[in-house]
């Protein structure tokens, strides 16, 4: 074949671009390829595909979406996980003259993939699986306002996932750290297509998460059920409304800013360049001003899960819901007001600085009337440590941790000694952790009899919980006294023999945490093994106080077989109080989306653009772009995306729910 | 009716009894202006970019070197233009007339088409003289700010010669008339946009 | 129960008496009063947070559900003295937080020259500062010493006890100035001048290095800092002053390349302009100088005529490559000859300099933060911000 022919089919794709000179990554293509391999063959062996096709990928069912996202931020957590245990390792043994067993261009790759997957990959589809899942279920609502617009988003952010993946074994990610800051990943400085998978794979996910924002407020805002007005919503749902007031006001900007970094690599503009006028002072601003309200996107609705969990396992009602939901609200504003703490250290003026680090401690009012409030809502409960509980409070003793040397780095002259070090490192690990992941553990502990009629097993939830707790400690806390010793981070090898022990036990404590996430693997496993005796067939099987425990374990496909009226912000306790009977007949049909493939179709188009454009193969670029917009127009002339579930088939499930209840009832 | 019912009675009720239907597309238009505000920030952020690079000329040409004021001056007609003819495009909508709706349609595309040529021939223009987006900071800001607006015009056009077709293939029932109130928000967006592109970027760049 | 807690740390405290925590141990005073504030704030912090982790595993304890004589109160959700207090703590801890916070990030401005040497001894006249010129380049260190003519390469000096005025800029990426046992880190961007203003008060060996990542070489871009005595510190420039090598353009261009892990190197003369060059990004001959551009961007660019005055890349440090859809590399060619873009940007850098000697050498304290628009203000006009940000708030 003529070079130029190759050259237009695969772009700068060679043989070369497989690291095949790598063994780690050749080993871990192996078992990837291995495993997926079983996979495949395990469903079609069992012949799941049309099974999944239908009930799954395209269902527009926002529970079952909810739980796919779940699963995608599972999978990409053993991803990330598994590059974070790479670099403790390597930071541990990198001493005495020795290089470790990374070279910098694995290294770097390794701490850049770490934070773009543990963020965009993890983190945001654990959250936003939890507030599909759960938040039309509170407010008594059918679906989300868009179902299709919310398998679509879905689809999208394992669009963006696979580009991540893909970069693992075609080619190579970026070396830039997670944030990409120009000049270094401009085109002079990283010409590979490390950088550009980088942009590409955050394009694609950003979309769907910009209008999984737009449904979720949608949905809140016009799908609650009659009665409900703002002040009587379940916390959680009051902190999802902020959080995706948050993605839809700070998405855009990161689409925008990776857009103008994608024209300089592509078309040699000069946004952020050295040269001609650029400014790459401005990128970082821009990218915080993304990038400072992302961490409140990520950690609101965990503040949510944990009033919820509270409040329901204190046997109590939330203490201070209005302030609650105040500081909600004012930390939604203010984390706009914030983001260039992030870099006090490029030489703004004293006053900037200062204003942005006192408007930084500010937030930490409404998030300490918070904590106190939690505090209040135990204050005279009736505290059952199951699962959800215990999670909440390792996270109160934790976060408290993290939000003090979160404050001490707002100082900006404290900031100067500890910025970029690995007492950032802590810190960020600190909230993170003992905050988003804690919390999202305590829900998914807590809601998961909701999604399936059985409950997690307790004995390895509280392997795993001990784990990661203990795991946390020991990780993290040597990276602060590491920061103290004044070490920074990124570091692949060191030259002060001194610091190796910390990075050991540092090493140690991502051991446990690795055994703390096995057992949660195992938990999972176990729970369905044993589901018949976990099972709850009463919907309500810790004794909840908000709408979604009113409703069946796993809920119907339309939720509510009549829509609830709501009369307290704890809906479902005063309806237990005042002695509701569920209704037993005049079942009327209920209309509900149908499903569609169009989201995934979407979203593989949307995957091949960005291929195309990372190796610049424009053919395929063009391509898909065109099969893309025809897709797009295709689906809306199709009018018919709605049907009605007969009365018959309503009153049938419900009827078996009723027979069940009466069974458990019998036993009892 | 919720409320009657929530009272009604000693015994508290707490379902309605008939089925609760949200209307369908009722939460459309929310929908659709929380996407124009999305949108509106990509803009903020290319406007700030021009707000900070716009004076950077790399020893080249400044707006006053480039901009002809005249021609934008009737490439911004045409768009007021365009607006002004969705317009009655809404209100013959309205009164349910299916041929003059498509009609004004037609001439509002036609107005969007004419601005979008002024446009191309004017980076064409500007490109042939060698002032490209590559050439400066206040180039490439200027280019991805006009042409981003360009593009999200190109992209209205689109969706309108989409809507007409369903507009003849349907009529104007009720999922087409939401379906032409969001373009008309869109097109009216572009509008708003396009006066700031008009006077941040060509008044005040060739007055300065 | 109390003794095995102090066994489980008796381990911890051994760890820790064996490492050098030098933020919190550093040899300088600037680094020193950072460090102080550093700790105040985290003992003010400390008001609130200890008495919430004692309270969560109180109340968890106390009201347990196995816990039968705890009082229960399943509907107490409000009690506004409560609330009053849980705003009003963190409240007036931030407060005095926030005030800490503005006098501090003003005093330790680090564009502020130093008043004091350390605590009761203040600048006099005759602490005349060492200049220092620090260029982050790929993956090492240079600095030049303006004042005595010499240059070196991954290694610093300088006399204890005596104000350091470092000018620092970058060669090509973000890196950011870190000597922690000296003074907080400040980065170092390219066509940017940051400034550092320390002392270091003890002798001694300390390291620096790179606190922002830079690219495959950052984790070797280290140097050795010494707080060399007076006597000492001549010798050293002596020492360089004896080296061969000299610091002219084409060697800096030469040395510009990225390596890593360079040993260290002397250059016993420096081409003065060297420093304004690099930081206006036209070391290479026939480069349009950044300064030049801007004064030209300032009065309006050079037209129509100026659109064709680029010249194809010849050098290239980095093996760069164009952009895929881009034209080819190039750089803006200088319309005025290298002796007077060199002039231009000495007088800027004399204009920089006139504040010395000092007219005013009372210690700043709060007046000695001037309200906006009044009158003279320090010379950070040019720091660099965004233009959105440049106003004073």
């Amino acid at each position: 074949m003529p070079e130029s022919l190759t050259k237009f089919i695969f772009g700068r794709l060679t043989l070369e671009s497989l690291p095949l000179h790598e063994p780690i990554v050749v080993a871990t293509f192996v078992v990837v390829a291995l495993g997926g391999l079983a996979l495949l063959g395990a469903v079609t062996y069992f012949k799941l595909w049309g099974y999944l096709w239908r009930e799954w990928f395209t269902s527009v069912d926002h529970k079952k979406i909810g739980i796919m996202y779940m699963v995608l931020g599972l999978v990409m957590l053993l991803r990330g996980f598994s590059d974070a245990i790479m670099m403790r390792l390597q930071q541990a043994i990198a001493f005495n003259g020795s290089e470790g067993y990374l070279n910098a261009h694995h290294y770097d790759q390794i701490f850049t993939a770490h934070g773009v997957i543990m963020i965009f990959f993890v983190a945001m589809p654990f959250v936003t699986g939890l507030m599909n899942f759960v938040v039309p279920l509170q407010i008594g609502a059918r679906d989300v306002s868009f179902p299709f617009l919310n398998n679509f988003s879905f689809w999208m952010t394992v669009g963006g996932a696979i580009l991540v993946m893909a970069s693992l074994f075609v080619g190579e990610f970026a070396r830039t750290g997670w944030l990409a800051y120009p000049p270094l990943s401009g085109i002079n400085y990283s010409p590979d297509v490390g950088v550009d998978y980088y942009i590409w794979a955050l394009q694609v996910a950003g979309v769907g998460t910009t209008l999984s924002g737009i449904n979720l407020i949608c949905t809140i805002i016009k799908m609650r059920a009659p009665g409900m007005t703002m002040m009587r919503m379940p916390v959680f749902t009051w902190t999802s409304l902020c959080t995706n007031v948050l993605i839809v006001a700070s998405f855009p900007v990161l689409t925008a800013v990776l857009t103008l970094l994608a024209l300089d690599r592509y078309v040699g503009t000069n946004f952020f360049t050295n040269d001609f006028g650029g400014n790459p002072m401005m990128y970082v601003n821009l990218i915080w001003i993304w990038g400072h309200p992302e961490v409140y996107i990520l950690i609101l609705p965990l503040f949510g899960v944990f009033s919820e969990v509270t409040s329901t396992f204190s046997g109590k009602r939330l203490f201070g819901y209005t302030s609650m939901v105040y500081a909600t609200v004012v930390i939604t504003i203010l984390s706009y007001l914030v983001w260039l703490h992030h870099f006090f250290t490029m030489g703004s003026g004293a006053s900037v600085n200062s204003f942005f680090g006192i408007t930084t401690m500010i937030i930490s009012i409404p998030t300490g009337a918070k904590m106190f409030n939690w505090l209040f809502t135990m204050y005279r409960g009736r505290i059952r440590f199951e699962l959800p509980m215990m999670w909440t409070v390792a996270f109160m003793l934790t976060f408290v941790v993290g939000g003090m040397t979160g404050v001490l780095l707002a100082v900006p002259p404290a900031d100067f000694v500890l910025h970029n070090s690995l007492f950032l490192i802590a810190h960020f690990h600190n909230v993170i952790i003992g905050g988003v992941l804690f919390g999202l553990f305590a829900g998914i502990a807590y809601w998961w009899p909701k999604a399936f009629g059985f409950r997690l097993d307790p004995f390895w939830g509280k392997v795993s919980f001990w784990c990661w707790v203990l795991g946390f400690w020991f990780a993290f806390m040597p990276l602060y006294i590491l920061g103290l010793m004044g070490v920074t981070r990124r570091m692949r090898v060191f030259d002060d023999p001194s610091l190796q022990i910390w990075f050991v036990i540092a090493a140690f404590g991502a051991v446990l945490i690795a055994a703390g996430i096995a057992a949660f693997l195992v938990q999972i496993f176990v729970s369905i093994r044993k589901r018949a005796e976990l099972v709850d067939v009463t919907g309500d099987p810790w004794d909840g106080r908000t709408l979604e425990w009113s409703t069946s374990s796993p809920p119907p496909a339309y939720n509510f077989a009549f829509t609830p009226i709501i009369r307290d912000n704890d809906a479902w306790w005063d309806m237990k109080k005042a002695g509701y009977r569920r209704p037993l007949s005049g079942f009327k049909p209920i209309h509900m989306p149908k499903n569609t493939g169009t989201g995934v179709i979407l979203a593989v188009f949307s995957v091949a653009l960005g291929f195309g454009l990372i190796w610049y193969m424009w053919w395929l670029a063009a391509l898909s772009f065109v099969c893309l917009i025809a897709t797009a127009i295709g689906h809306t002339f199709n009018y018919h995306r709605d049907f009605d579930i007969p009365a018959a088939e309503v009153a049938q499930t419900e009827e078996a729910r009723t027979a069940l209840l009466a069974a458990e009832g019998a036993r009892a | 009716m919720a409320s009657t019912a929530i009272t009604a009675g000693a015994e508290p009720v707490f379902h309605l009894e008939e089925e609760h239907a949200h209307a369908e597309g009722g939460s459309t238009m929310l929908g659709f202006w929380l996407y124009l505000m999305s949108d509106c920030l990509i803009f903020a952020m290319l406007f700030a970019a021009f707000g900070v690079l716009g004076g950077n000329y790399a020893a080249g040409p400044a707006p006053k070197d480039l901009f002809d004021l005249g021609l934008v001056a009737v490439n911004t007609t045409m768009l007021l233009l365009s607006s002004i003819t969705y317009g009655f495009a809404m209100l013959t909508m309205d009164k349910g007339r299916v041929g003059a709706t498509q009609g004004w349609l037609a001439v509002t595309m036609l107005f969007g088409l004419a601005f979008l040529s002024i446009e191309l021939y004017e980076f064409a223009h500007m490109i042939h003289e060698g002032a490209t987006p590559q050439r400066s900071a206040f180039l490439s800001s200027f280019f991805t700010l006009v042409g981003t607006h360009g593009l999200h015009v190109t992209f209205g056009i689109v969706w309108m010669v989409t809507l007409m077709v369903q507009v003849a293939r349907h009529g104007l029932i009720e999922a087409n008339r939401r379906r032409l109130m969001c373009l008309s928000m869109f097109w009216h967006f572009l509008d708003v946009v396009w006066i700031g592109v008009f006077t941040f970027v060509y008044l005040m760049g060739t007055l300065r | 129960m109390k003794r095995s807690g102090a066994l489980l740390l008796f381990p911890l405290a051994v760890l820790l008496s064996g490492c050098d925590l030098v933020v919190l141990a550093p040899a300088g005073d600037v680094a020193a009063q950072q460090r102080d504030l550093l700790v105040v704030s985290t003992l003010l912090m400390l008001l609130i947070i200890v008495p919430v982790m004692v309270l969560t595993v109180f109340f968890a304890w106390r009201y347990r559900q196995s816990s039968t004589t705890a009082t229960y109160t399943p509907d107490w959700d409000h009690s506004t003295k409560l609330e009053l207090v849980i705003w009003a703590a963190p409240l007036l801890v931030i407060i005095c937080l926030g005030a800490l916070t503005w006098l501090g990030t003003h005093l330790l401005d680090p564009y502020r020259r130093i008043d004091r040497i350390e605590p009761g001894q203040p600048v006099t006249q005759n602490h005349k500062p060492l200049r220092v010129e620090v260029v982050a380049l790929d993956w090492k260190w240079l600095f030049i010493y303006p004042d005595y003519g010499i240059a070196s390469v991954n290694e610093l000096a300088a006399p204890v006890n005596q104000p350091i005025d470092f000018r620092i800029t970058s060669s090509t990426v973000m890196n950011s100035f870190y000597i922690p046992a000296l003074a907080g880190q400040i980065y170092a961007m390219p066509a940017m001048e940051t400034k550092l203003h320390a002392v270091v008060n003890r002798p001694g060996t300390y390291t620096g290095f790179s606190a922002n990542y830079s690219g495959a070489g950052f984790s070797g871009m280290r140097f050795a800092f010494h707080g060399l005595s007076d006597q000492a510190f001549a010798d050293w420039v002596n020492q360089t002053k004896s080296a061969q090598a000299a610091l002219t353009r084409e060697s800096y261009l030469e040395l510009e390349r990225p390596s890593e892990h360079e040993p260290v190197r002397h250059y016993a003369s420096i081409d003065p302009d060297l420093f304004g060059a690099i930081l206006n990004l036209c070391v290479e001959p026939g480069k349009m100088c950044m300064n030049e551009m801007m004064s030209i961007d300032a009065k309006g660019g050079l037209g129509l005529a100026g659109v064709r005055n680029t010249l194809p890349l010849q050098y290239d440090k980095v093996a760069r490559r164009g952009a895929v859809f881009g034209t080819d590399p190039s750089y803006v060619a200088s319309i005025c000859t290298a002796e007077e873009a060199a002039a231009a940007s000495r007088a800027a850098r004399n204009d920089d300099d006139r504040d010395w000697p000092l007219r005013d050498l009372s210690p700043l304290r709060g007046v000695g933060l001037l309200a906006p628009g009044a009158g003279t203000r320090r010379a950070d006009a040019e720091r660099p911000s965004l233009g959105l940000l440049r106003f004073e708030l």
